[in-house]
């Protein structure tokens, strides 16, 4: 409990230090930070499914983005930086603030007890499913389709981010401002970690059907690799207009949706599996959907295709 | 009592990311906490889904498999606003340029 208390403690005290910091870089350090304390805090919570995500997602590969982005909003100081704002709108925030802060406190402590919960409903899909892990059967079987729009979204956004590419840079290369010294620090490190790192991506991955990891994990960490690699200048993506990108793009949520309008024959409903082959199936769908989603969460740190800067 | 005190702790956060969301002017600084939010209400999940443990299960998976589509979609969101952001500043700087010369 004290161990819980001190934790809670912590999480709070980067967390302020986060809205509190004068620096916006300094902000997005304790912004990493405290998205690996909350990975503690869900393993804590019985949740080391969610704590990988955290972890490998929540404070790796947004503080990345995050640290990228405000190192190039730092070269060109924005005029809005100027405008404070004022006591009363200070005074006015943080009353509100404690307002909801109080509001959700007491919703907290007036749960209802006995809790209500889905664990049965869910195990009882698990024995059907064939899988040891709770959370990727609830993400493949008993909640498929969450999963399958989630994977719809993430290309959304990367089509959003790509609409943002000026005219005349469309059908350029990728290119990061990768370094291109060879006996880099980062370069070293990167031909170190990424071999590793890929490894432990597909392990991750593969794992996920009976313990902790599965794709969306998995595929964290191998787009993280790939964004190291980069940034090192050890390899450059392709232009987004070629083909067989958007193959690797969309072949997962492809696949997805096809096995679950298979589901109408085979099972009588959408994403419904065959009880004797469900297993099976759900790996078919998990491997490509592994490599699109990697694929989406690296081309979305790496932001639309835009001229190298110097 | 965990999942109680951890359900305080992300009561706390959101009220943090909240006030951060209201008082900065800079706009990665908003994104920042809004995040902060984020990761607040996925920790109620979190309290919710621990209370919820039943059938030998640690925690109710569902909430817990719902946090874990949340953040790949906080990550997709964050990734656009951060693109938007630097497109208006690229935008915004050209357009300086221009009047200035």
């Amino acid at each position: 409990m004290s161990f819980d208390i001190g934790l809670t403690l912590l999480v709070l005290a980067v967390a302020a230090w986060t809205i509190a910091a004068r620096e916006t870089f300094v902000a997005v350090v304790g912004f990493v930070a405290y998205g690996l304390l909350l990975a503690f805090v869900w393993v804590r919570l019985a949740a080391p499914d969610v704590a990988l995500t955290e972890a490998a997602l929540g404070s790796g590969l947004t503080g990345g983005l995050l640290i990228g982005a405000s190192s190039r909003l730092r070269r060109s100081q924005s005029p809005a930086a100027e405008e404070a704002p004022g006591v009363v709108l200070k005074a006015a925030a943080a009353v509100l603030s404690i307002l909801v802060s109080a509001g959700l406190a007491a919703i907290v402590l007036l749960l209802p007890d006995p809790a209500p919960t889905l664990a049965p409903q869910a195990a009882a899909s698990i024995a059907a499913t064939g899988l040891g892990n709770p959370v990727t059967a609830v993400l493949m079987a008993y909640r498929a389709i969450d999963t399958l729009l989630e994977i719809v979204v993430l290309l959304l956004a990367l089509v959003g981010i790509w609409s943002l590419a000026p005219d005349r840079d469309w059908g350029r290369r990728l290119d990061r401002r990768g370094s291109t010294d060879p006996v880099s620090v980062l370069t070293f490190v990167a031909q170190l970690l990424v071999p590793v790192g890929i490894i432990v991506g597909i392990h991750i991955f593969w794992v996920g059907s009976v313990a902790p990891g599965g794709e969306f994990q998995g595929a964290t960490i191998l787009a993280t690799m790939w964004t190291l690699a980069s940034m090192a200048g050890l390899v450059s993506a392709a232009a987004v207009t070629r083909r067989w990108l958007r193959l690797v793009l969309t072949i997962g949520p492809a696949v997805f949706l096809a096995i679950g309008l298979a589901g109408f024959a085979l099972a009588g409903a959408f994403l419904a599996y065959p009880k004797s082959h469900a297993k099976l199936m759900i790996l078919v769908i998990e491997i490509p959907v592994t490599l699109s989603i990697a694929a989406t969460l690296a081309l979305l740190v790496a932001g639309p295709p835009e001229r190298a800067r110097q | 009592m965990t999942a109680t005190l951890y359900g305080f702790c992300a009561a706390v956060l959101v009220g943090l990311g909240l006030f951060g969301l209201i008082v900065h002017p800079q706009p990665l600084r908003k994104i920042l906490a809004f995040n902060l939010i984020g990761g607040g209400v996925f920790l109620l999940f979190g309290a919710v889904a621990r209370r919820g443990a039943a059938a030998g299960f640690g925690g109710d998976p569902v909430p817990q498999a719902l946090v874990i589509t949340g953040l790949v979609v906080a990550f997709a969101a964050t990734a656009l606003a951060v693109a938007l952001l630097l497109r208006l500043t690229g935008a915004a700087r050209q357009a300086g340029l221009r009047s200035d010369g």
